[in-house]
């Protein structure tokens, strides 16, 4: 596994998501309330670019009449089908047993560890004096 | 420090050579709302500033179910330049005919005149689409090829329009809705099926329709999700009328394609009609073949969106019937139910049949081959 720096952390503000490629793979990362999460940019189902859909809830029932709203933000819904898969763990809500998206933790690390390595970092300019979002690969 | 990441590659650029194939639902789109008006005359711009269109029915431009994503079409679908999804040629290039391989694309506009209560408004939008379709498209792409859109609700006028486009080698076929003020074999349609097999065309029946009926035959329903599998019931109903109503009977080298609306009922719809057929051959006494007869040599299929059931050999057993040379793919492109070529098609399908489903039927029934 390699730690991959892909930007400074004031760069992935809230509500936002940095798409890259690394190793050939298609990866956006999200923040979501300023957490981090990565995901393969490809949906299993057809191959469409999954990360460029919205973030959603999970609407769900555990009797006729009852609905559930939550995960709210952590749900992306394929721009094609419609697909849904949970950005934390790549589950999909839709067939389970089947598909799963590929889910890359992501978080922050400060600069001076990052630094220090072994990190992959190419385009990136690091310094001790920032947080960096780190991907796992 | 070894380069690890780079940008993204362009969106839709070709990461291998596919297979040729022909894609027989494509949708294209207009940029703005006054782009028709180069091929209206003058004294329609002012109607439709001052009257609008009159239709059949409500929410005609406003979808009557809200698509589950915007103007039902791919979220990644928006041309850079602006406008709806589909209203770029060079984006639909660059997105969908070029990666994939597409060397025939046939355009089904859906916002047309159908659907206007005004005939002659209906038909002077239509004769726009058609000239639209030929200067915006066909004319700069000599792999897209157009459909005659026709003001389905007045026959003569219809086919006058067909007539005019005989010969017209921008348009592949002419295209109705499965949804109009009646049922499809219906004598007021049937001028339009007279010219359509007098100039050679086959004529498309694509989902949806603006003739006032509801999607199910007993009401409007609650969800998208019922518009989207009604479909096949308005196809059943428009197919049903048009064997018993006897078109195929009096219009023996017509052909016709059921655009978008499944092919999995195609069947036990065709088994319904011939064992009552039956029964009650003395009230069609018009028909001189079993309706089933009828179907397999008339009708053409679009795939998309491809009935995907769990074991592949039930969707075999289904084309078996259907027979392999009777579908024509389709990716629906733009829209958000976009069948993706490399995947609808499971494993254990021979070369010739491959073949077929994605390119040789269509060049055979379009006369390009």
């Amino acid at each position: 596994m390699t730690r991959h720096v892909i930007a400074p952390v004031d760069d992935l503000p809230p509500g936002t998501r940095k798409f890259v490629t690394i190793d050939e793979r298609p990866i956006a990362v999200f923040n979501v309330n300023g957490e981090f999460f990565g995901l393969l940019n490809r949906c299993p189902h057809q191959g469409a670019a999954l990360c460029e859909g919205p973030l959603i809830g999970l609407a769900q029932s555990s009797d006729p009449g009852e609905i559930e709203y939550t995960k709210l933000g952590e749900i992306i819904r394929c721009p094609w089908h419609g697909w849904e898969f949970d950005i934390r763990t790549g589950q999909s809500y839709c067939d389970p047993k089947r598909f799963r998206a590929r889910a890359y933790p992501a978080h922050v690390e400060p600069g001076s560890s990052v630094v220090k390595g072994p990190y992959v970092a190419e385009t990136i300019a690091v310094s001790v004096e920032s947080d960096y979002v780190v991907v796992d690969l | 420090m070894n380069v690890q990441y780079r940008s993204s590659p362009a969106p839709g650029s070709p990461v291998h050579a596919r297979t040729a194939i022909a894609d027989c639902d494509i949708h294209p789109a207009r940029a703005t709302a006054t782009e028709l008006y180069p091929y209206l005359a003058k004294r329609w711009h002012a109607h439709l500033e001052t009257y609008d269109k009159h239709p059949y029915q409500g929410m005609m431009e406003g979808p009557p179910y809200p698509k589950a994503q915007p103007n039902a079409s791919r979220r990644d679908a928006w041309p850079p330049e602006g406008g709806p999804q589909g209203s770029s040629l060079s984006f639909m290039q660059q997105q969908h005919l070029d990666p994939n391989n597409v060397v025939l694309g046939v355009l089904n506009p859906l916002g047309t005149g159908q659907g206007i209560r005004n005939h002659d408004l209906a038909a002077a939008i239509c004769s726009a689409i058609n000239d639209w379709q030929i200067e915006k498209w066909t004319s700069k792409d000599g792999r897209l090829k157009g459909s005659v859109v026709v003001a389905n609700e007045d026959g003569p006028t219809a086919a006058a329009e067909i007539r005019k486009r005989a010969g017209d080698k921008n348009f592949v076929q002419v295209l109705l809705l499965s949804r109009n003020v009646e049922p499809l074999g219906q004598r007021r349609y049937w001028p339009i099926y007279e010219a359509a097999e007098e100039v050679g065309l086959p004529v498309g029946v694509h989902a949806f329709g603006f003739g006032g009926n509801p999607i199910t035959a007993s009401g409007w329903p609650s969800y998208y999700i019922e518009e989207m599998v009604g479909h096949s019931q308005c196809q059943q109903t428009a197919l049903a009328s048009l064997v018993l109503e006897g078109v195929f009977e009096r219009h023996p080298t017509l052909k016709m394609i059921m655009v978008e609306a499944g092919f999995g009922w195609a069947p036990s719809l065709s088994w319904r009609l011939d064992k009552t057929f039956e029964r009650l051959h003395s009230e069609v006494p018009h028909l001189k073949r079993k309706p089933s007869e009828y179907i397999s040599d008339h009708i053409w299929w679009t795939t998309q969106p491809m009935e995907d059931p769990e074991k592949r050999d039930h969707l075999f057993e289904l084309i078996d019937w259907i027979g392999w040379d009777n579908l024509l793919f389709a990716t629906d492109y733009p829209h958000w139910d976009y069948d993706e070529p490399s995947r609808v098609l499971p494993a254990g399908v021979s070369d010739a049949n491959r073949e077929a489903f994605y390119l040789g039927n269509a060049l055979k029934l379009y006369g390009l081959s």
